[in-house]
């Protein structure tokens, strides 16, 4: 049977976290009354003032080209695209046709311990349009209601090359973008409120073929799930078609989450019907090297740089490094905790299945939580120096994920506190060896299960708080030295 | 290059213009004579010009992030100029996305 390659590209479209719109000084809030954020420049009314450029999202734009190896443009132009819908009030969005803020950049992704780089073709700064809503089915709605607060938020498109080669590897690359935009500040990047959209270009070709094949345009992916689950589908469609011996038709297609299926939409306009040209009102602006340094020095050290140094200072494993950089608020954390206790991968392990174990299940991120990292570094200090259990220390934790509460604290009040004390033992010890004669003989003659049970003697007399290889150690030298 | 009638229709329907056939007669000889008058400027050597966007030595002015509160009596008068509104929104024939 004919093997397919799977070719996919992404367009990935993310509102920035500015006050203000674009070209005016509208709120973009969000969740206000309908057309309450809304001006002359950003309705397009005639006789309007000119549009002026917000400086935060021109440099949030060139801040992310930055983080993703860009080459960023020495003037900033905006040209207008034009076309007809009812959620485009001036009919043309502004957007960076002709010369986009950044291009030629790249972002990697770390995948079975293999890494590989994607190429981001370009990124660009351009309007987001206003908001329909529908009744009920989008086909059969009577007519449409439109908010105009959201036309003109500033909206970043990202466009990777075609580099990207399964439903997988699509879904690390949008994770690793949204972590890059999530550190760097500039955009919340939540799929499902739809600060972060995209839209999957998809082909197969022949295996050893250089040559791209006809692609759909996938659109409507609310969740990374959705991302995944689309894409594998129509991949799979695709290679159904191909094999029969039939061809693609170049066409946009819908996801529809619900039935899990894609459908083919109405056509869209080649991209020379948008008749783009530079927009007369928005002269250049051109991008000074001191502004773009000023830029660059105030980015942090990025995910993947991370990524590299936790598996080189702390010796963590690939796995760990890419789970605990996963956002910058966990990464944050965890080289809290390690400022009070320096055992790394003790840590990592923490953090990976107690504390995240009880975020998912509570819903909530590292910066929701009441735990505190020096508080979870004084624990794992208590349970270093064998003053708790592992096993006391993981009900400590859960009262201190529930409560913000100084796990010293929690100890006392629930009298935790594991017992080290050796003249406390010696004496638990004499009591219990007086009292199991028979066991202590059988030790004697050879019967090394009778140490377990004495142990297990001392545990029960301690409800468990024994420190239990001192226990051991101690119990052993007594039982020889008799 | 020549522009076909067919063209003018193209872009006219972009436009959602509609013209007479004597109007699409006579666009599309304006178009040409236009875009023969533009060629002119293939003649000229330009290996050392950089491309011009816009024709006045102008740079943009950068503002700074700071939210306007809105004009409400304005935004009264934008929706009660609309053909049709509800609850606020305008009101739109329905739109198949």
């Amino acid at each position: 049977m004919q093997e397919f390659e799977t070719v996919i590209g992404l367009e990935v479209h993310v509102e920035l976290l500015t006050r203000t719109k674009l070209f005016c000084g509208c709120s973009t809030a969000f969740g206000a009354a309908p057309n309450t954020q809304v001006c002359p420049v950003c309705l397009g009314l005639p006789g309007g003032m000119l549009p002026l450029l917000n400086k935060t999202a021109a440099e949030y734009t060139i801040k992310a080209a930055l983080a993703l190896n860009c080459t960023v443009t020495p003037n900033l132009t905006f040209d207008r695209k034009n076309y007809f819908y009812a959620d485009l009030p001036k009919g043309f969005q502004i957007s960076q046709f002709f010369y986009p803020m950044g291009t030629n950049g790249y972002l990697e992704i770390h995948h079975n311990g293999e890494s590989k780089k994607i190429g981001i073709r370009q990124l660009h700064l351009e309007e987001d349009t206003g908001k329909l809503s529908h009744f009920g089915d989008i086909i059969s709605s009577p007519y449409s209601r439109v908010d105009f607060n959201r036309a003109g938020v500033p909206l970043m498109e990202i466009v990777s090359e075609p580099d990207i080669r399964s439903a997988e590897e699509a879904r690390l690359y949008l994770q690793k973008l949204r972590t890059i935009l999530c550190y760097l500040g500039i955009s919340d990047c939540k799929m499902e409120e739809g600060s972060m959209r995209c839209d999957a270009n998809i082909s197969l070709r022949p295996v050893g073929s250089s040559e791209l094949g006809k692609k759909t345009e996938l659109k409507n992916m609310n969740s990374f799930r959705s991302v995944f689950r689309g894409i594998e589908y129509e991949v799979e469609r695709q290679r159904t078609i191909l094999l029969s011996g039939d061809s693609i038709i170049p066409e946009t297609r819908h996801w529809d989450e619900a039935k899990g299926i894609t459908r083919a939409m109405r056509s869209k306009f080649v991209s020379a019907d948008y008749r783009c040209f530079p927009d007369p009102n928005i002269p250049p602006f051109p991008v000074d090297t001191k502004w773009v340094e000023s830029i660059q020095a105030s980015i942090p050290e990025l995910p993947d740089a991370k990524y590299y140094r936790f598996i080189e200072e702390y010796g963590l494993p690939p796995y760990d490094a890419e789970v605990l950089t996963g956002t910058k608020e966990l990464a944050d954390f965890y080289e809290e905790v390690l400022t009070c206790y320096r055992e790394p991968k003790t840590v990592s392990n923490w953090i990976m299945s107690e504390l995240m174990g009880h975020l998912n299940a509570a819903g909530i991120g590292i910066t929701e939580a009441k735990i505190k990292a020096k508080d979870l570094g004084k624990l794992l200090q208590l349970v270093g120096k064998g003053e708790i259990s592992g096993k006391m220390a993981k009900s400590v934790f859960e009262e201190m994920f529930a409560t913000g509460e100084d796990p010293e604290l929690i100890i006392k009040k629930q009298g935790l506190a594991q017992i080290s004390d050796e003249d406390t033992l010696d004496g638990i010890i004499n009591t219990v060896l007086a009292a199991n004669p028979q066991s202590v003989q059988d030790y004697h003659s050879g019967k090394k299960k009778a140490l377990g049970f004495l142990v297990g003697q001392i545990m029960k007399e301690t409800k468990g708080q024994a420190n239990p290889q001192l226990v051991n150690k101690m119990l052993e030298e007594k039982l020889k030295s008799s | 290059m020549k522009i076909s009638r067919k063209e003018v229709e193209h872009v006219a329907a972009l436009a959602r213009l509609a013209f007479s056939p004597e109007e699409v007669e006579l666009f599309t000889r304006q178009f040409n004579d236009i875009l023969d008058y533009i060629n002119k400027l293939n003649e000229i050597d330009l290996e050392d010009v950089e491309p011009t966007s816009h024709v006045q030595p102008l740079h943009t002015v950068l503002r700074e992030d700071e939210a306007v509160p809105g004009d409400s009596a304005l935004l009264e008068a934008v929706l009660r100029e609309a053909p049709e509104t509800e609850n606020g929104f305008f009101k739109v024939p329905p739109v198949i996305d």
